[in-house]
């Protein structure tokens, strides 16, 4: 059997990043959105993988293989944590949402065709197989945003964020294999920080407010 | 050079490391105090020594020019008195029992950190690396916002730590346009993002490419310099931090994160040409003038009134930068430090006020000049300061902002600012007025000052005076910084 193509490798790999997205949009059960992030870091991983291997580049193999620690495994398990907690266990859904699941993948359908509006520039710039796929990283980037602005549960807006971070991760590595090594480390340091502020965050929330329901949040005010 | 660029960062880690292994004592808290100092100092060693080229070190990692010491200066500044004014301040909340020992350790571990983490983002080359750094602060401080560690302080950090990583996100998504359009430039890769590669290709950078950059930056950056419209964390991380943190986030912070904004602006005018960035900064600046001024108006807290006069600067500060000319750059970089100091005197005051009251709202302060000396008259001079007034800085430094706006042909961005202007004065003087003056009630609390935040504010008032009657010395630096902000 013939191995399986760059391109095709890439366009999986990207098509899994969208994929995981619009079914978070999906789900509201807090543990199956955790679960579907993990799978997008996973997919996410996969292109520096393969560019990596395709390039023969070794560094960017490595960088995958610490993309895939970090992001498929590490942060999903730091966010699964914070959602089995003690106490945590009232609160397995999320709430009431603010626009129903029907429309939510309505408007994730018209995000991704705007991302591939937007995007056109950037194709144009460098029409390679991996540019050719920079729109669905950023139609994730803006279902990130979108699941953050609709979901009222702490851990929801987490997972928002970090999905925000993947699509973010997966237009870098699409257009431009990574950026360079030192600010790739530190991005992801921040990430992995910005992720236990959250955790800790969300933890001190439900101590204090009883829930992690943002709607709850409403003490300061003009 | 290279160890004067290398200590500013160096020093506060070192503190930290101290800090963390010692625990918070009279020791530890001065040598974060030092550490703030020796930033300062560097500071002022490089604008001796600095010329009209940048100096690159570690590297190419690490650049002074006349824009990162300019900021190594208010850094330092801030640092010092906040850093000061925080042994007064953790002293009374051990004492009233508001923290612990350990917290009081993590909060020491912390600022020194967040210094350390600004005099990188200042400091860097790479425009990756001033992004790793900005987004570190934000971690940094998003448990030094919520020390006191009450309901309000937990939303207040929530909403800071959310809106800002998701605005500082956007800012990285245009970095790696940026990279992106650098590389098919000719850059060569592993230097695509250093800001003197990317100015001598800016301007072979493609312009579809380079507009949406610019665009996600100025949305990314602009949300840590508080400017509207993601600016809603503001006011809120602002009025539940403590005291000497407010002055580092209202002082420094967000002059910090400006400062990315000015130098991703030189790179986009090299490649698109200076209308683009001024409109954006017109607007955003302009819109931020008018949220601030409108909320100040009705405004009955006074952490709160600091914050949003801190996003009224900043708009002014943008409207000028959006100006560009040689007399703007420089009259903003003025107003940065003439504000970042001021600011530090009027936060730390305000928190003396606030454990005095156990309130933070405006009607139940009056008579501060009767009752402590030393607080009325440092308040009345930040006010004065942040007023505008002669002889303090701040007259001078919105005199050449105008004079800029008039030879940059934008009046009528001028008459709009100032007619905001007013409008905020009016708010300020009011709610100051009614809080400095007057006779004190019989069931006015006592203010005491601890003697470091007395001697913090001596110090700062001092510096503010010294300002104003005198930023001659600073004149060739803040040129110098026009120019590499390639201002003419």
């Amino acid at each position: 059997m013939r191995p399986p193509d760059y391109t095709s490798v890439i366009d999986l790999a990207a098509g899994g990043v969208l994929l995981a997205a619009v079914l978070i949009v999906w789900r509201r059960e807090l543990r199956a959105m955790v679960r579907l992030l993990a799978w997008q870091g996973l997919a996410l991983a996969l292109v520096p993988l393969a560019e990596g291997i395709h390039r023969g580049d070794g560094v960017l193999v490595g960088v995958g293989v610490v993309v895939l620690a970090l992001r498929a495994l590490l942060l999903p398990w730091l966010l699964h944590r914070a959602v089995t907690s003690d106490g945590a266990l009232a609160e397995q859904r999320e709430s009431t949402p603010l626009v129903n699941t029907t429309a939510s993948l309505l408007v994730a359908a018209g995000l991704t065709m705007l991302a591939f509006a937007v995007s056109r520039p950037l194709v144009a710039l460098d029409p390679g197989a991996a540019t050719r796929a920079v729109p669905a990283a950023l139609a994730v980037v803006l279902i990130a945003v979108f699941v953050m602005l609709s979901r009222r549960r702490a851990i929801s807006q987490a997972v928002g964020f970090l999905m925000l971070d993947n699509g973010i991760a997966a237009a870098a590595f699409l257009m431009t294999a990574g950026v360079p090594l030192i600010v790739e480390l530190g991005a992801s340091l921040d990430v992995l920080f910005a992720v236990l502020v959250l955790g800790v965050l969300t933890g001190r929330l439900r101590q204090a407010f009883g829930a992690t329901d943002l709607d709850q949040l409403r003490e300061l005010h003009e | 050079m290279t160890l004067l660029l290398l200590l500013p960062i160096l020093a506060p880690l070192a503190a930290a490391g101290l800090t963390a292994a010692l625990g918070w004592r009279r020791l530890t808290a001065w040598v974060t105090v030092l550490a703030a100092l020796a930033i300062l100092c560097c500071g002022v060693i490089l604008a001796v020594r600095i010329g009209a080229r940048p100096h690159l070190a570690a590297g190419r990692l690490l650049r002074a020019d006349g824009l990162s010491v300019t900021m190594l200066l208010v850094i330092g500044t801030v640092g010092t008195l906040s850093c000061w004014a925080s042994i007064g301040y953790l002293d009374t909340e051990l004492t009233h029992g508001h923290t612990t020992g350990r917290r009081a350790r993590t909060y020491g571990v912390l600022i020194a950190v967040f210094l350390a983490a600004m005099a990188l983002a200042v400091l860097a080359n790479n425009l990756g690396v001033m992004w790793v750094a900005i987004e570190a602060t934000t971690i940094v401080t998003a448990f030094l916002v919520g020390h006191r560690g009450t309901r309000a302080a937990l939303e207040a950090t929530w909403k800071y730590v959310i809106i800002c990583s998701v605005g500082i996100a956007f800012a990285f998504l245009g970095t790696v346009l940026l990279y992106f359009a650098s590389q098919h430039a000719g850059a060569p890769s592993g230097q695509a993002l250093d800001f003197d590669v990317l100015l001598a290709h800016a301007g072979h950078l493609d312009a579809a490419v380079t507009r949406m950059a610019a665009g996600l930056m100025l949305i990314g950056y602009g949300t840590k310099a508080g400017l509207a419209p993601l600016h809603t964390w503001l006011a809120d991380a602002h009025s539940q931090a403590p005291a000497p943190v407010s002055a580092l986030m209202s002082g420094v912070l967000l002059s910090v994160a400006f400062s990315a904004l000015l130098r991703v602006k030189t790179v986009v005018d090299g490649s698109l040409g200076p209308a683009f960035m001024r409109d954006g900064l017109l607007t955003v600046g302009l819109l931020t003038l008018l949220v601030a001024a409108s909320l100040l108006v009705a405004q009955r807290d006074f952490k709160r009134m600091l914050a949003y006069s801190s996003m009224e600067n900043m708009g002014l500060v943008a409207v000028a930068a959006a100006a560009g000319t040689e007399v703007a750059i420089a009259a903003l970089l003025l107003h940065v430090l003439a504000h970042g100091v001021a600011k530090t005197v009027l936060f730390i005051c305000a928190g003396q006020v606030q454990s005095a009251h156990d309130s933070t709202a405006v009607d139940d302060v009056t008579a501060l000049l009767a009752r402590s000396r030393l607080l009325g008259m440092a308040f009345t001079a930040g006010m004065l300061v942040l007023l505008g007034l002669p002889p303090f800085a701040m007259f001078a430094s919105e005199l050449s902002i105008a004079r800029g706006l008039t030879q940059a042909h934008l009046s009528w961005a001028l008459g709009v600012a100032l007619l905001l202007i007013v409008v905020a004065f009016a708010a300020l003087a009011a709610n100051a007025s009614r809080m400095l003056l007057g006779p004190p009630t019989d069931d006015s609390p006592p203010i005491t000052l601890p003697a470091s935040v007395a001697a913090a504010l001596l110090v700062g008032v001092t510096a503010c005076l010294t300002l104003g009657i005198t930023a001659a010395p600073l004149t060739h630096l803040f040129h110098a910084a026009a120019g590499v902000l390639g201002a003419s």
